[in-house]
């Protein structure tokens, strides 16, 4: 740097920018999407009990104001909690955890749906606009840019789709609430009381680093195919996993290692395929004895049983393989360009 | 690194690249040295495009090849920090916007000046908030100028920088480069078919053809070198004795030959001579390339 340059070298932020790059040109997926999806939830919630009120109110034909409360259609909230013990609360309390959990899916199956397009097109689509030659003259290596597509499809994708999720979880509350006011009942009694939105939250973020791991094998596959292919990667990536399947249950392979093809399906065209999607790794967790016990929330999403997942096998060969795949993704950028 | 003014930004030595039923370079050895402005010029698939790429490090190929001091095989990432280039034209990410794309290049490149790009940009019609695919050819040309120009690069390659503009974008492009860009420092090559546009920019002229350089010399050196005569009908037989590498007949029975490294003197009585264009000169070069 002794050159005599009239631009004095100042620092820069490479990965942080690549972040902000992926951030930009995937805005409507990383960002829109979930959010668009947990709106039509929420506003699905609401005709629901729209259409649940009206029906209820066809049916009783009533519509009275008492002294006690506002009530519509005969059913008294206020009342009927007047009435509940603290097991009945306990359940009350699950039950709502379970619709938690329901109204933060939609973000997370939209995130799905992203990650597992992003990856594929991540290390093409500029290569079939020939943008691609753009990116190249700048310094930045194919190393830095290959992970920063890894981190935008396993951390900032997935965190932005948690905070959806929140916000889903939050705006769900509100319209039960709204529900619960509109019979006389207490929202902080029935509702934000018994339901524990903290703990739920808690468990989704406690999710992120989990997906990382878990989905890493289904990125880096899909990043090798996007590295790779001069056209069409959405067939490569399908085809020859599947295809790879089929071959083995053809030939019945998998009996040369005592196995079922089952187990090549479910550990290999799965994984490469399918990790992507929060939630996958379910059936490989440890569940502690008492599974469908009061609160299935309790053994199914709880931290602990998720973290189970990290002392498996499956979850760290998985991962082995994806960053191989990543490697693997990295050396064919450096010499792919448009052609 | 202050050596680079004494010495060639780029040295070829038997550059070689087949594909896989075409040999693009073929043994191809050039220099390009420090502080010029080159010019790559041939006919459609003679190899201009693979050379560049070659200089950049985007392809693999076989011979030996040294960019400022490195190997683009190997040390492409180092090489990245001098060298800037525009491969062919109009292609910036078509989602990006004007004031997104200067900050991302202001955050990776150590040597980008944001306040020259927003001189740069300052005159024209492109506003921070606009999307490259809201911009014409043009104004995205504009735009990829502005971002390379603010980077001080040691060595800057265009590929066809000015395809498909019109002819305002392309006077505009050139006088740009040359008035705000180029000084001692910096080596600048060019490679086009669009020859009469550059050959007035042009230090330094290589003539590509079957992947070969066919000639390879500063432009002063061509206006000594090659020489053209208006030849009247009766020298003619006078003057193909002397060989010319081509002739062209003009209405009213005159004739226009060019010659390569025939004395002046033992021209000038044939008929008027002049230095000839590098278009003509190029054409007579490639004759028989479509063949």
């Amino acid at each position: 740097m002794n050159a005599p340059a009239k631009v004095m070298p100042h620092p820069t932020h490479k990965f942080k920018l690549l972040l902000r790059r992926e951030f930009w040109e995937h805005k409507g997926g990383f960002l829109w999407a979930p959010l668009v999806a947990g709106g039509i939830f929420l506003l699905l919630s609401i005709m629901g009990f729209g259409v649940g009120e009206m029906a209820a109110r066809r049916s009783s034909g009533n519509f009275d104001i008492d002294g006690r409360g506002f009530t519509v259609s005969g059913i008294d909230l206020g009342a009927l909690t007047s009435h509940m013990d603290a097991a009945d609360l306990q359940k009350l309390g699950h039950g709502i955890d379970v619709s938690l959990f329901m109204a933060s899916s939609w973000p997370f199956i939209v995130l799905a749906f992203v990650v597992f397009f992003y990856c594929l097109g991540a290390l093409y689509d500029d290569r079939k606009d020939r943008s691609v030659l753009f990116w190249k003259s700048l310094p930045l290596s194919d190393r830095e840019t290959v992970l920063s597509k890894v981190a935008s499809a396993l951390l900032v994708a997935p965190l932005i789709a948690v905070a959806a999720a929140l916000a889903t979880m939050v705006g769900f509350l509100v319209v039960v609430s709204g529900a619960v006011l509109l019979h006389g009942g207490n929202p902080f009694t029935l509702v934000w009381g018994p339901g524990s939105p903290l703990k739920v939250a808690g468990q989704m973020v406690a999710m992120i680093p989990v997906y990382a791991l878990w989905a890493l094998p289904t990125a880096g596959w899909l990043l090798l195919c996007s590295a790779w292919a001069k056209s069409k990667p959405f067939l490569w990536a399908l085809m020859i996993p599947l295809f790879a399947g089929i071959f083995v249950t053809w030939f019945d392979l998998m009996h040369l290692f005592n196995l079922e093809s089952g187990w090549f399906w479910k550990n290999i065209v799965a994984r490469a395929l399918l990790s992507v999607a929060p939630g996958s790794w379910i059936s490989t967790t440890h569940m502690p004895g008492n599974f469908g016990g009061d609160n299935p929330l309790d053994t199914l999403a709880a931290v602990r049983t998720t973290y189970s997942v990290l002392a498996t096998p499956q979850l760290w060969i998985g991962a082995v393989a994806g960053v191989a795949m990543i490697i693997g993704a990295i050396r064919l950028r450096r010499w792919r360009d448009d052609n | 690194m202050n050596a680079t003014d004494t010495r060639n930004v780029v040295t070829a030595r038997g550059l070689r690249k087949a594909y896989k039923n075409k040999v693009a370079l073929d043994n191809a050895d050039f220099t390009i040295p420090a502080g010029r402005i080159a010019g790559l010029i041939g006919p459609n698939g003679a190899g201009k495009t693979t050379a560049l790429k070659a200089i950049l490090g985007l392809i693999p190929f076989e011979g030996s090849l040294d960019v400022l001091g490195r190997d683009p095989r190997t040390q492409r990432d180092d090489l990245m920090n001098d060298v800037c280039f525009i491969a062919d034209v109009a292609v910036l990410p078509r989602w990006l916007r004007v004031a997104d794309a200067i900050d991302f290049v202001a955050g990776v490149h150590p040597r980008f000046d944001r306040a020259r790009c927003e001189r740069f940009l300052a005159n024209t019609q492109l506003k921070p908030n606009l999307r490259v695919r809201e911009l014409s050819k043009g104004m995205i040309v504009q735009l990829h100028l502005a971002l390379v120009m603010a980077i001080d690069a040691k060595l800057l390659v265009l590929d066809e920088p000015t395809l498909g503009l019109d002819i305002l974008y392309r006077k505009q492009f050139y006088q740009r480069l040359l008035e705000d860009y180029f000084d001692e420092e910096k080596t600048i090559l060019i490679t086009t078919h669009q020859v009469e546009e550059v050959e007035h920019i042009l230090t330094d002229v290589m003539f590509i053809r079957d992947g070969r350089m066919v000639l390879a010399a500063p432009m002063e050196a061509v206006g000594e070198r090659y020489v053209e005569v208006l030849v009247d009908a009766a020298q003619l037989q006078a003057a193909r004795e002397l060989k010319p590498i081509d002739e062209r007949a003009l209405p009213f029975g005159k004739t226009v030959m060019l010659f390569d490294s025939v004395p002046r003197d033992r021209l000038a009585p044939l008929g008027e001579t002049r230095t000839p264009g590098l278009a003509d000169l190029f054409v007579a070069t490639m004759k028989g390339t479509y063949a």
